[in-house]
Order: structure tokens, then C-alpha cells, then sequence
């Protein structure tokens, strides 16, 4: 217990320091609630009940002290050293954000137009945009999550785009999270809000990487708002150091006939956690929700996705992958929560894992929760190693059994990387995500 | 002499399905190998592939020579043994095109052949895949994935094609083909005979053999050869069935 006072004492004295000097009133005070709330929610345990985070072990995180800076700047940083650890086109719009703040010089973006506007949170704060007051926080329920009401309390910058009703932004707008992982541990809180208006489109990928081999903590929150007929496609690319810990989340909220797809593909970090929820809040509006994971060594990844069906005609795809090797540890948690109003919801999820070490384990437990008589939802989970049959298939082709399941495993991880829609991401997981799949040596 | 099989005893786990095999085949034969389910086809046909689950219990198999057994299923495969299985599997994510390049570079490379440009071998598939008629499409797609039963039958033919094999064993490629896809593949099959090659083809029906003509015939009954002879062999099965060659075996 003292332990634990100790640990707070680090976070409380951070959170005093944050110069928030000439923030408006309601950022201040969303702030401080969500501090208290943090306070009294502590970090996740595996508790008997707590669903969530029951094969998820969190107090490595909440074990370690970690330094915070918030008005860290990024010095000596040049785009080549960022660029090794991102993907990156040209013709992307990006925004990059190092331990949480922004970096202008390492970021490419477009002018604001009547269309798009994209820009760091703390100018849009402090321009009193509306929209960002409307919206800021206001879909991640921090009230019953540990990280995100941290996250929210250590709310300073970020990133902010807003696209206008009708506007179809062609330009997908990347947005970079760098961390350095210095020699101390450091905490950062990288923060994201997306508002696409009536009618819109836009392509909006998210990166996470750390620059150095250094141990640090990541604790990502992002919101998304998706208006009537509007259309988000959404990548995320967890491509953590080694030795980092993740834990992010995307909170998506969809207006009627809104769509939302999204593309997950997470390798890095020691522990990693992604906590993605689609609150399908508009007749008619649909998701299709891809996610890869890779994990080797003693890495923990968790892959944990709630979908709410909350209006009728709603439409959910969730189809994630997985592939261990090592000691590693995957889980997968998706709850697909149907309500009572929500009648001909069409709704189906699969988890596929392809274990390659006898000594990794994936625990994936998809979920229904249906309270509509007039709906279509399935779901199923598969774990298994290469199929014996299929890889003496391919030796009786004449090639050997690496050979073979080199290209079982591309195979398996491409069919994930064939639903990314934006042609130059598409083409850097191809060359950087499916060429360095873990291979693996079958006895026979 | 290409494929010499002498008293062929072989098994899964502990049951024994060959009890001693027969069998010489001679380089430009082609020959069927028939019988009632379970009397050993499909085995002989995958003990010649190098299926690791059979264990060959007693016996020699004999390749150019070469005791065929001592030969990992990749390495029968480059040394020109192909077997077209009965089930072929399906390759999530992994295309045709993509699987038969790297099947075709392994086979090359081991032959002392060079390896094929991109342009190369796709003149090389677009010429054989015509033959079977399989379009650019389908072989842009995962292997055999979706693929109808002849499909994946005429897919077969199209890797033996791409492959060049010496020895090719068809485990019942004629099975649940229409008559269409049923001169599909057997053009494919006439096509690849010649005076160097040799063809083994397990059915069950004789009716693939009024496409492609064998030289001799032989029924497998019980794990052995019980009788051979030419085409004439096939006729007489088909209107008497196996009970009469069981009651003459006896």
C-alpha cells in the first residue's frame, strides 16, 4: 500500500507541474476530474471480475516510476531519425508528436482550409475552438478506466483534426507519436481527436514507435467522431521499442449511415494493450474493424474491442489475427454488445491465431452480448499451429519446410495487410510488417 | 527402368494396408492402378509422394535406381516424382502464382537449371494454365481456396505441367469431374506423356481410362497386385466388378 502512495506521489507531482497557464476554464476542470477519478481507480488489476483485464497484468506498468515531461521539446531529432521508425509518403499530410508533444518541425502539414483543419490540440484549445471543447473527452468514459482518466488528466496537447461536412480529404493525414526512452523510464500521454462532420472522408493513420531502446510508457487516448454518412478509414500501427509498455485506446462514436473501418497492426512494445470501442450510435451505421498482431519472446500483447450495436440496421465486422512465437502472450477480447433497440443488426467476429512455439499462448475470448430478437451475429476463435497436411503439400512441390512456411505465414499475416485500402501504407506493411514475420522451423 | 517397387509392406500406426507390393514401371508406360476403397491406392500413391505419416514397414522403392525412400518429399519432388492428391489443400493468403514460382524455383535450382525471370515464368504459366484452362484470375488467388472440385483438379494438372516432372501419380485426379473438366484434365495428362515419362493413375473408374490409354492396368486388392494386364483389363472390371478377380485371387 505504501508502495503504492509512493507511485501516485510521482504521477501527482507531475500532474501539479503541468504548465497549463491560459487554458480555459473547462480544460482545467476536465483535468482535475479525471485526476480524482484516477486517483480512486488506480491501475487495472486481474481481479476476480474484471473481465477486461483478466489475463492482462498491468502492474509492471503500475510498478514502475516513470518521469514526465510535458514540455519537452524534441532537440537534435531530424526527420531521418523519425523517419527510420514510421512509415511515411509524401504525399501524406503528418503531424509528429514527440513524448506527447508536438513537433512542428518534424511535421508536414496542410494548410487549414474551409474542408479540413489540422492542427495540434493545444492551438485548437487555445484558439477556442468550439469543436474541441464539444468533443474533447467527452466519448472516452474515463470515469470507469484507469488509463484514460490518467491520460485525461495529463491532457495538454495532441492532435486535433476536424473534418468539415461533405469535405472528402484524399490526402491521408498520418499522425506520429514518438517516444525517446531515455535512460529513466519516461511517461508520455499521446492524445488524438478526430471529428468528421455529415457527409465526410477521411483517412487518418496513427503511428506509435520509440526512438531509442530505452523503457518507456506510452498511454495513448484517441476519439473519433463520425457523423451522418460520413466515412473514416483508421490504421494504427503499434510499433513500440522492445522494452516499452502500451497502453492506448480508440473510442469511435458513428451518426447514421457512418462508417468506420480500421486497421490495427501491432508488433512492438513488451506489453502492449489496445483497447478499441465502437459505439454504433446511428441507424444503418457500420463498422469493419482488421487487426494483426505479432508478438515473439516474452512479449504480451492485448487486443481488447467492444462493439456496440446501439441503433437498428447496424452492421460490425471484426476479424483480427494473430501470430506468436517465443514465450510470447496474445490476448484477444471482443465483446459485441447488441441492444434492445438495435433489431437487424448483422454483427460477426473471428479471432485466427497462428501459434508457432509450443511455449507461447493466446487466450482469445470473443464475446456476444445480444439484447434484440432480430439479428445475425456470429463469432468464432481459432488457435493452431501450421497445418502438417498443408505444408506436406508444399514439399511435395519441391519446396522445404521453411520455404513453406515462410510463405503459410505471409500468407496468413497478408490476407489482414490486403484489407489496407491506402496504396503506400498498403506497400510499407508489405516490405517492413510481412517480410519480417517471425519463420519457423517445423519438426517433422 | 524408372519406378521399381518390390514387396512393399507399409502402414499407419498399427494398421497394415500394403502387404506386398509389386510393381515395375518403365519410363513412356503409363499405368492404372485400380481397386475397391480402401484397398491401398491412395497409400502406395502417397508412399511414393513421401507422406510422413505411412511407415514402410518392409520393402524397397526404387527411383532411377535410387532407393526413393531415403528421399525427403521436397527432394522426390525436384528429382521429378509428382503426385496430383486426391484433396489438395487450401493455402489461406498464399496466391497460385506466387506458390507455383516458388515451387518451380526449387525444382529448377536442384536440376542445375537457372532460375526463371518474372517474365520468363509467366510464359512459361500463361501457356500451361491456357492448356488446363485456368484464367490469369485464378491464379492471382490463394491456392485452391474457393476453387471448385474441378478446379482444384485441373489446378493439379497445372503444377505437373509447370513442374516437369518424370514420374507423375494421379491419386483419383479423374474423381467427381464432370465430363467437361474430365477432358480438361485428361488433355492435360495426354500432353504430358512421352517416351522419358511415365504416368501412374489411381482410380476407381475406368472411365478416365477411354481419355487416357494405359498400357497396363492393375488391381490392387488387399494391399497387393492381384492382376494385371492391358486396357482389356479395365473393361473386364467394369462389367464383372472386383468380387470376380477377389474369387480368383482366393
Amino acid at each position: 500500500m505504501t508502495q503504492t502512495l509512493t507511485r501516485y506521489e510521482r504521477y501527482e507531482a507531475d500532474f501539479h507541474a503541468l504548465d497549463t497557464a491560459g487554458r480555459p476554464q473547462w480544460l482545467q476542470d476536465l483535468r482535475q476530474t479525471a485526476w480524482t477519478r484516477f486517483l480512486d481507480l488506480g491501475f487495472p488489476t486481474a481481479r476476480r471480475g474484471n473481465e477486461k483485464w483478466k489475463y492482462t497484468n498491468a502492474a509492471p506498468i503500475a510498478r514502475m516510476e516513470f518521469g514526465h515531461d510535458g514540455r519537452s521539446r524534441p532537440n537534435g531529432l531530424s526527420a531521418e531519425t523519425t523517419d527510420a521508425a514510421i512509415p511515411r509518403h509524401d504525399a501524406w499530410s503528418q503531424l509528429v508528436f514527440v513524448d506527447g508533444v508536438f513537433a512542428e518541425a518534424l511535421s508536414s502539414r496542410p494548410e487549414s482550409t474551409d474542408e479540413v483543419r489540422v492542427s495540434s490540440l493545444e492551438e485548437a484549445v487555445l484558439s477556442n475552438s468550439e469543436t474541441v471543447e464539444s468533443h474533447l473527452a467527452r466519448h472516452t468514459p474515463f470515469e470507469d478506466d484507469g488509463f484514460a482518466a490518467l491520460n485525461t488528466a495529463f491532457l495538454r496537447d495532441g492532435a486535433f483534426v476536424h473534418v468539415a461536412a461533405g469535405a472528402d480529404v484524399e490526402t491521408p493525414i498520418h499522425l506520429v507519436f514518438l517516444s525517446t526512452g531515455n535512460a529513466a523510464p519516461t511517461v508520455s500521454y499521446p492524445r488524438a481527436l478526430i471529428v468528421a462532420e455529415n457527409g465526410s472522408r477521411a483517412t487518418v493513420i496513427e503511428s506509435y514507435a520509440g526512438l531509442n531502446g530505452g523503457r518507456y510508457f506510452s498511454n495513448s487516448v484517441s476519439e473519433m467522431v463520425i457523423g451522418e454518412g460520413a466515412e473514416v478509414e483508421h490504421y494504427r500501427l503499434q510499433e513500440e521499442s522492445e522494452a516499452a509498455f502500451h497502453v492506448g485506446s480508440a473510442r469511435v462514436v458513428l451518426g447514421e449511415g457512418g462508417a468506420y473501418s480500421s486497421g490495427a497492426f501491432s508488433r512492438g512494445a513488451a506489453l502492449g494493450r489496445y483497447d478499441l470501442s465502437v459505439l454504433l450510435d446511428g441507424p444503418g451505421s457500420a463498422c469493419r474493424l482488421s487487426g494483426l498482431y505479432v508478438t515473439s519472446g516474452t512479449q504480451h500483447l492485448d487486443n481488447n474491442i467492444n462493439i456496440e450495436h446501439a441503433k437498428p440496421y447496424t452492421t460490425s465486422r471484426l476479424n483480427y489475427k494473430g501470430i506468436l512465437d517465443g514465450r510470447s502472450r496474445a490476448v484477444f477480447g471482443g465483446t459485441v454488445l447488441v441492444r434492445k433497440e438495435a433489431q437487424k443488426t448483422d454483427a460477426s467476429q473471428s479471432d485466427k491465431n497462428l501459434v508457432l512455439s509450443p511455449y507461447a499462448e493466446v487466450d482469445s475470448k470473443p464475446a456476444l452480448f445480444i439484447y434484440a430478437d432480430d439479428v445475425k451475429c456470429g463469432h468464432g476463435a481459432t488457435a493452431g499451429n501450421i497445418d502438417e497436411e498443408t505444408v506436406f503439400y508444399m514439399r511435395s512441390r519441391g519446396m522445404d519446410v521453411d520455404t513453406a512456411s515462410r510463405l503459410l505465414i505471409h500468407g496468413f499475416a497478408s490476407e489482414t495487410v490486403d484489407t489496407v485500402r491506402e496504396p503506400n501504407l498498403r506497400a510499407y506493411l508489405e516490405s517492413q510488417f510481412l517480410d519480417t514475420l517471425p519463420g519457423r522451423r517445423l519438426e517433422f | 527402368m524408372l519406378l521399381e517397387i518390390r514387396d512393399l509392406h507399409v502402414s499407419v500406426g498399427e494398421t497394415d494396408i500394403l502387404k506386398g507390393l509389386n510393381l515395375t514401371v518403365n519410363p513412356g508406360e503409363v499405368h492404372a492402378i485400380m481397386g475397391p476403397n480402401g484397398s491401398g491406392k491412395s497409400t502406395l500413391a502417397n508412399v511414393i509422394a513421401g507422406r510422413p505419416e505411412f511407415t514402410v514397414v518392409r520393402g524397397e522403392v526404387s527411383y532411377q535406381g535410387r532407393d526413393l525412400m531415403a528421399l525427403l518429399p521436397e527432394e522426390r519432388a525436384r528429382e521429378g516424382v509428382f503426385m496430383a492428391f486426391q484433396y489438395p489443400a487450401e493455402l489461406a493468403g498464399v496466391r497460385t502464382w506466387q506458390f507455383l514460382k516458388a515451387s518451380v524455383d526449387a525444382v529448377r535450382k536442384h536440376r542445375g537449371m537457372k532460375e526463371l525471370s518474372i517474365r520468363e515464368f509467366d510464359r512459361l504459366l500463361d501457356e500451361k494454365r491456357r492448356m488446363v484452362r485456368i484464367d490469369a484470375d485464378m491464379v492471382k488467388r490463394s491456392v485452391n481456396e474457393g476453387y471448385s472440385g474441378g478446379e482444384k483438379k485441373r489446378n493439379e494438372v497445372l503444377q505437373m505441367a509447370m513442374l516437369d516432372p518424370t514420374l507423375a501419380v494421379l491419386d483419383e485426379t479423374d474423381s467427381g469431374l464432370d465430363i467437361d473438366a474430365l477432358r480438361i484434365v485428361a488433355d492435360g495428362v495426354n500432353s504430358f506423356r512421352s517416351p522419358s515419362k511415365a504416368i501412374v493413375m489411381v482410380t476407381h473408374y475406368q472411365r478416365i481410362l477411354g481419355y487416357v490409354s494405359p498400357d497396363r492396368v492393375h488391381v490392387l486388392l488387399d494391399g497387393r497386385i492381384v492382376r494385371s494386364g492391358g486396357r482389356e483389363l479395365a473393361l473386364e472390371l467394369e462389367e464383372k466388378g472386383y468380387d470376380w478377380v477377389r474369387a480368383e485371387a482366393a
